[in-house]
């Protein structure tokens, strides 16, 4: 069993080893993620963690011209706009991500259900890289 | 929940016009729309009796660079040692003290308490106020997915447009809607129809020797990405409110009270209040759950249906929002709110009148005094002194709807003139 603290540092480290964790509520079986500390529904239920596929559809999303500092720092910019998010796995939580390997100049060519699995992205200075969630279209009759 | 009785007032309503106003801090907006609450008030009074002040401020540390604000403030108009307590519920910060005011008042404690918001924006390049504005959604789960504030809302607007077919040019009906009314709204930052920037546009390119643009109508302005460049698809700058610096402030006083200060109070007979789960996490992205909790709430404190309320200042911080606002109060059904907007049946001449002053989109948007400058608007009409936005007839049931975050905080209130 994975002892981890339900942390968004726990998270983030998971993601680092290309894992997509969850918690689950040992009680009534609620899935969450982002992962929560504490079940809603049951709060004094224990909780624990769960890998997702990574796989899912996107429900939402924009192409963002004029981008927060860090994602400029990236290189994107109103020529070089990019995607952002919202996903619904096949376990049923939506998460948010960068969305890659679209055509962000073209949104007519992003669909909602579009259906997408998880990558990484890198981000952040030299020195203090860290891995985010992404996602990506998956190729026709591949994946 | 009910308030209790005596009720709570507006009796005195003061605010800056919106817009960028270099050298102007955030205590001398404050200190003009005070003087303006001071001649407000009909039969005059005495400001020391004001027990207690409240003020809503988004994000003044990073703003301005000043925080512990509401004493500051305080001190500025002159009424220290009186208690005075900032509130933060991002840009719901104005509704959400505007409503500890109503509860200090409900509680017994105090009988006349000043309400208010500032923010001063427009100091920082656009890059760190985008930031800044990023920072009411959630950091670690959803801006890290590179989100900003628009496209949250973006986002929000295509699982709109994929669950009912409305299309990106009904969004910018509605901002064509909101700067009709703000050309008659003094206080607006842009209060301009879109069709005479545009007329403005073309002068001042022609007056730099420059080729005229050959817009002919609104819509190919708006269409045109060098006019209306987008932001976060599909939302483009004119789906978007501005940066604004401002500040707004009311007087509430114990409703039993109100004759002293006037003939012509605006009772607040509902107040509801929700919060909610990260955008990403909700059951819905074509509604804003805490929206329609809050008004709930609102309406059944203030015993009174959807159907009942005469005109509506809610929180267009970008045009689809105005849409999904329009939904989530009751006023049109889920989907309908779209068709609603492209009938003109929101506009000034329509069946259900919303955002008379100009809306965010056009009045201006500094994020702590929005939700105090829609009351301001909600007491003019009611009290007919809004001048040439006034709408005809016996108004007597006004609301607000005002939005912290993409609907982390959502807050309604609704006034009536006895």
């Amino acid at each position: 069993m994975n002892t981890a603290p339900f942390t968004a540092t726990s998270f983030y480290s998971f993601l680092q080893e290309h894992k997509l964790m969850g918690t689950r509520c040992t009680h009534c079986g609620a899935l969450y993620l982002p992962p929560r500390p504490l079940c809603p529904h049951c709060p004094e239920a224990p909780l624990e963690w769960v890998e997702l596929s990574g796989k899912g559809e996107v429900v939402a999303f924009s192409v963002i011209a004029i981008g927060l500092t860090a994602m400029q720092e990236m290189g994107y910019s109103r020529e070089n706009p990019y995607v952002s998010a919202m996903v619904r796995l096949v376990e049923g939580p939506i998460i948010s991500a960068q969305l890659l390997g679209v055509e962000a100049r073209h949104p007519e060519t992003i669909a909602i259900g579009m259906p997408v699995h998880m990558t990484f992205v890198e981000r952040g200075p030299q020195d203090a890289r860290k891995t985010y969630l992404a996602f990506e279209p998956i190729a026709e009759g591949g994946a | 929940m009910r308030l209790s009785r005596p009720g709570v007032a507006v009796v005195g309503a003061g605010m800056t016009r919106f817009g960028a106003f270099p050298g102007l801090a955030t205590r001398d907006l404050f200190v003009e729309a005070y003087r303006e609450l001071l001649a407000s008030v009909d039969k005059g009074f005495d400001p020391r009796e004001i027990e207690a002040v409240y003020v809503g401020n988004f994000s003044n540390e990073l703003l301005e660079g000043q925080g512990h604000l509401a004493p500051l403030l305080t001190d500025w108009i002159g009424l220290t040692p009186r208690p005075a307590t900032r509130v933060e519920d991002a840009c719901a910060s104005g509704s959400a003290a505007l409503r500890q005011g109503i509860l200090a008042i409900a509680s017994g404690l105090y009988d006349i308490v000043l309400v208010g918001g500032v923010e001063k924006m427009t100091d920082l390049p656009t890059a760190r106020v985008t930031d800044t504005l990023a920072t009411a959604a959630d950091w670690t789960y959803e801006v890290s997915a590179g989100f900003t504030f628009p496209g949250l809302y973006a986002a929000l607007a295509t699982a709109y447009m994929h669950a009912y077919g409305a299309t990106p040019d009904v969004f910018l009906q509605v901002g064509i809607k909101n700067h009709n009314n703000g050309a008659l709204n003094p206080k607006a930052q842009f209060g301009q129809r879109i069709s005479d920037i545009m007329e403005a546009r073309k002068a001042a390119a022609l007056k730099k020797g420059k080729p005229a643009p050959t817009w002919s109508t609104e819509w190919d302005f708006l269409t045109d990405e060098r006019a209306n460049p987008m932001i976060a698809w599909p939302l483009r700058l004119y789906d978007c409110s501005p940066i604004s610096d401002g500040a707004a402030v009311l007087l509430l006083v114990r409703e039993d009270l109100a004759s002293r200060f006037t003939d012509q109070p605006i009772a607040i007979i509902g107040s509801g209040q929700a919060s909610d789960v990260a955008t990403h996490d909700r059951p819905t992205l074509t509604s804003l759950p805490a929206a329609r909790r809050a008004a709930e709430l609102a309406y059944a404190m203030a015993g009174v249906k959807p159907a009942d309320i005469q005109l509506a200042e809610v929180h267009d911080c970008f045009t689809i929002a105005e849409i999904i606002a329009s939904e989530d109060l009751g006023f049109f059904a889920p989907g309908e709110g779209w068709r609603a907007a492209q009938e003109g049946r929101t506009a000034r001449t329509g069946d259900r009148p919303i955002n008379t002053s100009g809306g965010l989109k056009s009045k201006g948007h500094p994020v702590g005094a929005t939700g105090i400058g829609q009351v301001i608007e909600i007491w003019k009409q009611l009290r007919g002194e809004a001048g040439e936005r006034q709408l005809p007839g016996d108004l007597r049931l006004g609301l607000t709807h005002n939005v912290g975050g993409t609907g982390q905080t959502c807050i309604v209130h609704i006034f009536e003139r006895r």
